[in-house]
């Protein structure tokens, strides 16, 4: 019980984490029509510019300002790269995006090294919120969920009260009339690339620190946050929200357990012949499948269906 | 008004219109006819800026040829497109909003206007755009244009599969346009609703202009009409 309550907030904080990158991405693939394989790059500039800020000027003004600088490389990533490749079509944005992941990666490497950063969770965030049963919980997931929150609702609030969130919602579905009513669709554009890629960052500079700040974080939380957005249904913000959540779960709870197939028949009573080679394959435990489980679950949706659980395109 | 001279478009490799020559005078209502396929709507996209083209566009005296699209708009042209294109998420009132150039812009028609016009948007001003039904739908894409105050307006096959009882309504919100006085280019493919309101037209066969006059002309045409229009 005490385990579960545990892995259930864990699962929450990661999930929501989860959920600042893919609801991003897949704004931007909705509205754009490219899938931004550098996405997760911005969540690793995130997280090393809050670092490379907090060595100076303290962890505070770092929250703030490495998301502001990730949004403004992300702008102007938009303004002077896709909006170029864009004109030569969907694979020319994507070759792009897949070049920019690769060149971030380099230049992290460049700047800060092969191995981790020591990007640490602030003093003043650094101790027990509360204690579960014996276990007691961090004050600092405490804050990544509330931060998170806040976070998602002002984004809610931005797209469904105001005039520009209008402009956007319009521009999901149909761009070229929305330019044509006179609005400045290539603007908007910029802001939401530059917007998702703030709340990338802002997922790094909170998540960092929780987790590990090192060059390989954008591919690992890359692939997953690509897993998720297709699973939920490309383009749909209510899948990504389900599927960011589920994944936090599976990805939280799959590693911390050892149950195995092999068990579970045992202990239903099934003999099971333990010299043959299917035995060991039963006796695969959760925790080792783990990495591969994510993966597993979207090439079944894909299977089962192709749009994703909220997805409407067939793509 | 506006001007259109040498105009060619392209999609792509495909070159669509060979060199077309057009004119709107204010406050005047002009047909586009042609059979499917002819580029009437690439007429009207290129001038919007949504397609490759060379040639000319001048509006009001001035060059618009280069411009996006939106600035296009923001000098006053308005575009209503075939495929309507109402925005199915948001609600009839939020579509009507987004006409607007910007926040509260004031000009020749406010919402209570549309309203009157088109009672049935007033009861479904709250309701998703994309439940309703498709005159209703059309009704909604007219009225968004109009919002934005344009001074001339495109309108692509607007009674397409519309009930005869739409296409009266929307033939009258028409002549609300002209005694407001906007000039309209109304491509159509059928002769019917084009021949009543409009003074002038153009019809419109492989991407060139392959007749022009009045539709009294138009109609003691015959060879043209067989050759264009008639399928
Ligand atoms: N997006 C596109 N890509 C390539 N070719 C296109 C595209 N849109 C139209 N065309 C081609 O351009 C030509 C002119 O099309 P256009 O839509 O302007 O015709 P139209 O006169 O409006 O007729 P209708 O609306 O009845 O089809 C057609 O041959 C069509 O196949
Ligand atoms: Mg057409």
């Amino acid at each position: 019980m005490e385990f579960f309550v545990v892995q259930l907030l864990n699962s929450l904080s990661y999930g929501l984490l989860l959920f600042m990158l893919s609801s991003g991405l897949t704004l931007i693939f909705s509205m754009m029509g490219v899938l931004n394989f550098a996405h997760a790059s911005f969540y690793m500039l995130g997280a090393y510019f809050a670092y490379q800020i907090s060595q100076h000027i303290g962890f505070w003004p770092a929250l703030v300002l490495a998301p502001l600088l990730v949004g403004v490389l992300g702008a102007a990533t938009e303004r002077w790269g896709l909006r170029t490749a864009h004109k030569y079509g969907h694979v020319a944005e994507l070759l792009f995006t897949f070049g920019l992941f690769y060149l971030i990666e380099e230049v992290v490497h460049l700047i800060w090294g092969r191995a981790p950063v020591d990007y640490r969770i602030p003093a003043a965030l650094d101790f027990s919120a509360f204690t579960i049963f014996s276990t007691s919980y961090p004050a600092y997931r405490v804050f990544m969920m509330v931060m998170s929150v806040v976070m998602l609702l002002s984004l809610y609030l931005l797209l469904t009260r105001t005039r520009i969130g209008l402009i956007i919602q319009a521009s999901l579905s149909h761009p070229h009339m929305v330019e044509a009513l006179g609005h400045n669709v290539p603007r908007v554009f910029m802001l939401v690339f530059g917007g998702g890629c703030a709340l990338a960052g802002l997922a790094g500079v909170i998540g960092g620190n929780a987790f590990v700040t090192e060059p390989g974080m954008a591919a690992a939380v890359g692939t997953i946050v690509f897993v998720v957005v297709v699973f939920g249904g490309m383009g749909s913000l209510a899948g990504a929200f389900i599927a960011s959540l589920f994944f936090g779960a599976v990805q939280t709870f799959s590693v911390a357990l050892d149950h195995s197939l092999a068990g579970l028949l045992e202990s239903l009573g099934v003999a099971l012949d333990t010299s043959s080679g299917w035995y060991d394959v039963l006796s695969l435990s959760i925790a080792q499948m783990a990495p591969v489980l994510p993966y597993l679950l979207m090439v079944l949706m894909l299977v089962f269906r192709p749009m994703g659980l909220l997805g409407t395109r067939e793509t | 008004m506006l001007d259109v001279s040498d105009l060619h478009a392209y999609y792509g490799k495909s070159h669509i219109l060979h060199g077309v020559n057009m004119r709107v005078g204010a406050s005047e209502i002009v047909s586009l006819l042609g059979r499917n396929g002819a580029g009437r709507s690439t007429t009207i996209k290129a001038v919007m800026g949504q397609v490759d083209k060379t040639g000319s566009v001048r509006f009001k005296g001035s060059e618009i040829g280069g411009l996006p699209a939106y600035k296009v708009a923001r000098c006053g042209l308005g575009y209503v497109p075939e495929s309507r294109e109402i925005f199915p998420t948001l609600t009839v009132r939020q579509n009507l909003l987004l006409g607007q150039k910007s926040t509260g812009q004031k000009g020749r028609w406010s919402m209570e206007d549309m309203f009157r016009l088109f009672p049935v948007l007033r009861e479904r001003a709250e309701a998703p755009a994309g439940v309703m039904s498709g005159g209703e739908q059309q009704m909604l894409t007219l009225c968004r244009t109009l919002m934005g105050d344009p001074d001339l307006v495109m309108i692509d096959e607007p009674t397409e599969g519309l009930a005869p009882k739409i296409v009266e309504l929307v033939a009258r919100l028409f002549d609300e346009m002209k005694n407001r006085g906007l000039s309209i280019l109304l491509v159509e493919q059928k002769l019917t609703i084009a021949l009543k309101i409009c003074q002038r037209l153009y019809v419109m066969g492989h991407g060139q202009i392959v007749f022009e006059g009045t539709p009294e002309a138009l109609l003691a045409n015959e060879q043209i009409r067989k050759e264009w229009l008639e399928v």
